[in-house]
């Protein structure tokens, strides 16, 4: 019983860092169209400044305000001055679907290696504000520690108040329209291409947040974020891509998956999970088994 | 009885003033690749009146309002706007030059409810700050967006479909939806874009009265195919045929213009 309960909470807080990275992906998808996969080198870039400002100022808090700000910035930056002349550029021809998803790839090659000249190959750690000592219930020791609750928290508080931006605000309504449909959008005033800048903006902070929240129970190193991104797209294609709330779901149920896999059969198993997952998801609902359907009420 | 001459010239000012252009499009050209979609088209649009832009399909009807709308290059050609020159504008410039437009298509956004698709088209007017509105503190701005929405809704009838999702919706009424949010940005300029395309005989009627009235608030132009609507609703008439004005004036005047027969209308209308 408390192998069960332990796996339900590490299920909970992995699937959580899983959730942060589908969102990333999804908010990037949602107005773009395109896979972005240097998010895995943005989050890590955002994650090394994290770790310098931790280490400079003494304080895990500085550095996380530090990574998820400069994610923002990184996110923003590479909108503005790196997808947006992209899309301008190629407008025509079979290039045009595969230019972007071929430059975030190239970009994540090229991210990867500033960082490693920048800071190095080394492994790096940074310290977990609060313990990573496993909690202990009824006498025993389980496999779910204080920092883990903090990823629970802080994850499920930034869900909420990124459900809260895209709900319930005017900039939440303008980011909807601008991914439904960018011609109509601008008609009705709204300056899509700043719109979308914001889109990545809220993508590279989540990514910062997902490094800053991952790396104290691991590593930090220049392809440390690789695996994150595999999760987060294959949950985010559970999820169908285009729906936020489809990624946290998608991040959650991958999240059990795994967990419980690995608990329960094999510790092998973390890859072949996943990817079994994604497979019968595309097999059986290739569009993803979950769609926003909430929308703002009278 | 005889007006003084300093009355009678201020008279005259303010008949200038009050009827000067509301809008003009001098010489517009619109091309794509090789193939010329508009050709050196003029047309002027006055306060509080209806222009229908009629012609075939292919003419260039919907490139006209896309060239007005940002949606599509200019070639050539000015826009005046109250007298005043304008560079051609890009779409989301549309709102704060008092012009709003609806498309064939409809064009809502199928997964936000109709209360959300109506507030996308004020959304322009929201005053409230980016961190005001990342952090969701932008309720008073919010709560006016909202107002603002169900007004444009109750002119068209349709506030009591305020919460469902626009996919719902019957096509008929998502008609309704797109014109109440072209509404809610208050435009001066209205361009409606086949408005009765594709409605059935009473909501042809009720689009008709709509129409109607929608003059006594903005001009409007409309491009339409149902001769019926267009010659109930419209002050004057711009007949397009590959991309050049064949025709233009009254409604009456362009009903019996031999080119305009020939072209479109066809002898029996």
């Amino acid at each position: 019983m408390l192998e069960f309960f332990t796996a339900v909470l590490t299920s909970l807080s992995t699937g959580a860092i899983y959730a942060l990275m589908s969102t990333a992906l999804v908010l990037v998808w949602r107005s773009t169209r395109v896979i972005n996969f240097a998010q895995a080198g943005q989050a890590v870039l955002s994650t090394y400044i994290g770790y310098e400002v931790t280490t400079r100022s003494g304080s895990y808090w500085i550095g996380f305000i530090g990574a998820v700000l400069s994610g923002a910035i990184i996110g923003a930056g590479i909108d503005r001055f790196f997808m947006r002349p992209i899309f301008k550029r190629v407008k025509s021809g079979p290039i045009v679907m595969i230019a972007p998803v071929v430059a975030t790839l190239g970009l994540l090659g090229i991210i990867q290696a500033i960082v490693g000249f920048v800071w190095g190959l080394n492994y790096l750690t940074i310290a977990a504000p609060v313990s990573t000592e496993g909690l202990k219930v009824f006498g025993s020791v389980i496999a779910f520690s204080p920092f883990n609750l903090m990823v629970l928290i802080s994850v499920t508080l930034s869900m909420i108040l990124l459900t809260i931006l895209f709900q319930k605000t005017n900039l939440g309504l303008a980011l909807r329209a601008s991914a439904y449909s960018p011609e109509i959008a601008k008609l009705s005033g709204i300056k899509v291409e700043a719109i979308r800048t914001i889109g990545w903006a809220l993508a590279g902070a989540a990514g910062g947040l997902a490094g800053m929240l991952y790396v104290p129970g691991s590593y930090l190193y220049p392809n440390s974020m690789e695996v994150l991104l595999v999760f987060g797209f294959i949950a985010a294609v559970i999820g169908g891509l285009d729906s936020l709330f489809g990624a946290v779901a998608g991040a959650m149920i991958l999240g059990f998956a795994i967990n419980f896999s690995t608990t329960y059969i094999s510790y092998k198993l973390v890859f072949p999970t996943a990817f079994v997952i994604l497979i019968l998801v595309l097999l059986i609902k290739p569009g993803g088994v979950f769609s926003s359907k909430k929308g703002r009420k009278d | 009885m005889r007006l003084l001459p300093e009355l009678a010239l201020v008279c005259l000012e303010s008949t200038l003033v009050s009827e000067a252009n509301l809008l003009a499009i001098k010489s517009l050209s619109v091309s794509f690749g090789g193939l010329k979609a508009l050709s050196n088209v003029d047309l002027h649009l006055n306060k509080n009146e209806v222009v229908g832009l009629i012609g075939p399909n292919g003419a260039g009807k919907t490139t006209l309002f896309n060239a007005l709308s940002g949606l599509a290059d200019v070639e050539s050609g000015e826009l005046e706007i109250n007298g005043k020159q304008h560079a051609w504008p890009k779409p989301y410039e549309l709102v704060d030059l008092g012009i709003s437009r609806t498309l064939q298509g409809v064009g809502l956004f199928p997964e936000l409810t109709v209360l959300e698709n109506v507030m996308i088209g004020a959304n322009k007017s929201a005053r409230s700050g980016l961190i005001s509105s990342a952090l969701g503190i932008s309720g008073r701005d919010e709560t006016k967006l909202r107002q603002k929405a169900l007004s444009a809704l109750e002119r068209v009838y349709a506030s009591g479909i305020a919460n469902q999702r626009a996919d719902s919706l019957a096509y008929p009424v998502t008609k309704r939806v797109a014109i109440a949010r072209a509404l809610v940005s208050e435009p001066k300029i209205l361009l409606l874009d086949e408005p009765a395309g594709g409605l059935g005989a009473q909501d042809i009627e009720w689009m008709n009265t709509l129409i109607h009235n929608l003059a006594t608030q903005c001009s409007v132009i409309l491009v339409e195919h149902h001769m019926d609507v267009v010659m109930s609703v419209c002050d004057r008439l711009y007949v397009l045929n590959f991309g050049q004005v064949i025709s233009s004036g009254e409604v009456e005047e362009v009903r019996r213009d031999p080119a305009v027969i020939a072209a479109y209308l066809g002898v029996n209308n």
